[in-house]
């Protein structure tokens, strides 16, 4: 589904990336972990279009999509949530979801329906604070309004960063419980993640990044008997 | 939809009422004054598409407005050319400016690119004040043409006026509501997330940049009309800058009623104090009342009147 070959992006004499190559395939469940400053971030706004890589590829369903602006992509169908939440601060919660919806609706000549945000908003629990504007919202409503308004792009890749970061172990559970079901209806997500409970139980399959290189890749249980990953994480 | 025919009826009923105005015999002051609250409400409508609602503040109104009015002043100069020809051109050589000023927002955003709407107002009037052909810095003398087709030549621009503004709020309030508003609204929110949800966030921008380019360039195709004494410092005047900015800020920058307010309410004030008063408090009052909105009601009357509705 989606094929990243041979990035590299450098920030002036910084490699950020370093000829990592990478392929999700459909419907999976894929994780994408390294210490801070690994690279995780530069390569998902280069799957999002947010970076221009200097060199390499990436193909989404197989057409290259390496230069496309990043509204062209969500419009084939790559959504991503922000680290940092970017909510539209002067619109409510049920208008934020409008965008998306709207603006990908029309690009594909699918309806608008307002009955799609009242499903997304009822998936993922936030119905009651649909007129609610941003600034009135708890830190994790205001993730579950990032994970909504990429879900109403409708996307066929979601890509999750960092959604759970400063969240406690029961609103982890919460996030986890809604990007299991994303997936159970045919999403594929690529989740970027910090909490190793999480990105454990909810990967299928792990890469790892360290200083912009790819260090490992294989199922959870690989990965945590990995001596290189133990050693990008702990230091020798 | 539906609500825009009736919103069209209005706009025909508002200029009808502009001509039985116009053909009033009362003092003929009120339509000079008139004329300049009505370039007003234009000019705060034209800058509130960018800057209220894609919110990319232009410091380069006077540029813009100028450069209507010596796009007509050549016009009149080579051509002769009619009136409705002048404002078209104006409005189309301004939206060119327009279009090219959306260009720099690529590169620059917020506080930096005021900065560059505020160099271009200056490198135009250098250009003008050298350009002979169109007066230098000496200005021109303007005759206007013989025989309006009603009233005296000042109460035909005063209805000529009242049509465009009804021509920019409908352009304004039809952008607001439609999906061009509402894309416009989320990059103003979050440039990055807007376009990272489907928004092509620069077209949406080039078009802002040009449909207000040629709203404030149409404000200023009559200018050498109206004044019939075409010189820079009076076309490229500072006022255009801080108006076109306070009175959409006054008024409340998030609605098409928000300039509207604000240019009538600030502009008649401006009127009165000129003739009561002195012409050089027009800036002074401009600037304490922008303060005072700034302090206590930042999101304008309109955010005051939603306030006090919320409770």
């Amino acid at each position: 589904m989606l094929e990243v070959r041979g990035l590299v992006k450098r920030f002036g004499g910084f490699t950020a990336l370093n000829r990592v190559t990478l392929h999700v395939k459909p419907g999976e469940r894929f994780g994408l972990i390294g210490p801070n400053g690994s690279g995780k971030t530069t390569l998902i706004n280069c799957v999002a279009g947010a970076v221009r890589p200097d060199e390499g590829q990436i193909l989404f369903e197989g057409a290259d999509i390496t230069t496309l602006p990043p509204h062209r992509r969500t419009r084939l169908g790559i959504a991503r949530s922000f680290q940092i939440p970017k909510p539209f601060r002067s619109m409510s919660v049920r208008d934020n979801l409008g965008i998306p919806l709207e603006y990908t609706g029309r690009a594909r000549g699918e309806g608008t329906g307002v009955d799609v945000v009242a499903d997304i908003l009822k998936s993922i629990g936030l119905t009651a604070k649909a007129h609610v504007r941003p600034a009135g919202l708890t830190q994790i409503e205001m993730r579950k309004l990032e994970l909504a308004r990429a879900m109403a792009a409708r996307p066929k890749l979601l890509i999750s960063d960092e959604a759970m970061a400063g969240l406690s172990s029961a609103e982890v559970d919460d996030i986890l419980a809604i990007l299991f079901k994303l997936n159970a209806q045919g999403i594929t997500i690529i989740m970027i993640e910090h909490i190793m409970r999480a990105v454990m139980r909810f990967s299928e399959r792990i890469v790892v990044l360290d200083a912009g290189e790819r260090i490992a890749e294989g199922t959870p249980e690989e990965i945590v008997r990995n001596a290189a990953v133990e050693k990008a994480y702990l230091g020798e | 939809m539906s609500r825009t025919i009736p919103a069209l009826a209005l706009g025909v009923a508002i200029i009808a009422g502009g001509v039985l105005i116009a053909s009033l015999r009362v003092n003929p002051y009120l339509y000079f004054a008139g004329y300049v609250i009505l370039q007003y409400v234009v000019i705060a409508t034209a800058w509130n598409i960018l800057g209220g609602y894609a919110g990319y503040v232009n410091f380069g109104t006077p540029a813009f407005f100028a450069l209507g009015a010596y796009t007509a002043v050549f016009l009149i100069q080579t051509l002769r050319a009619p009136l409705p020809v002048l404002i078209l051109a104006g409005g189309l050589v301004s939206a060119l400016l327009g279009l090219g000023i959306g260009y720099l927002t690529l590169r620059l955003r917020g506080v930096f690119f005021s900065i560059a709407t505020l160099a271009l107002a200056v490198v135009l009037q250098t250009m003008i004040i050298n350009w002979e052909f169109v007066g230098g810095s000496r200005g021109l003398s303007v005759i206007r043409p013989a025989g309006p087709p009603f009233g005296s030549y000042v109460t035909f621009l005063f209805t000529v006026m009242l049509a465009l503004a009804v021509v920019a709020v409908t352009t304004a309030r039809f952008i607001e509501r439609s999906w061009i508003g509402r894309g416009l609204a989320a990059l103003r929110d979050d440039e990055m997330a807007a376009e990272c949800m489907g928004v092509p966030t620069l077209r949406l921008k080039l078009f802002a940049t040009t449909v207000s380019g040629f709203l404030l360039g149409v404000a200023g195709a009559p200018f050498p009309y109206y004044v019939t004494f075409v010189e820079p410092n009076s076309a490229f005047a500072l006022d255009y800058a801080v108006n076109a900015l306070a009175m959409p800020m006054i008024g409340g920058t998030t609605s098409w009623i928000g300039p509207v307010l604000g240019a009538v309410l600030l502009g008649s004030a401006q009127q009165l104090a000129t003739v009561t008063i002195s012409s050089e408090l027009n800036l002074f009052i401009v600037g304490v009342v922008l303060v005072a909105f700034v302090v206590l009601a930042p999101e304008g009357i309109l955010g005051l009147a939603r306030r006090v509705r919320g409770r």
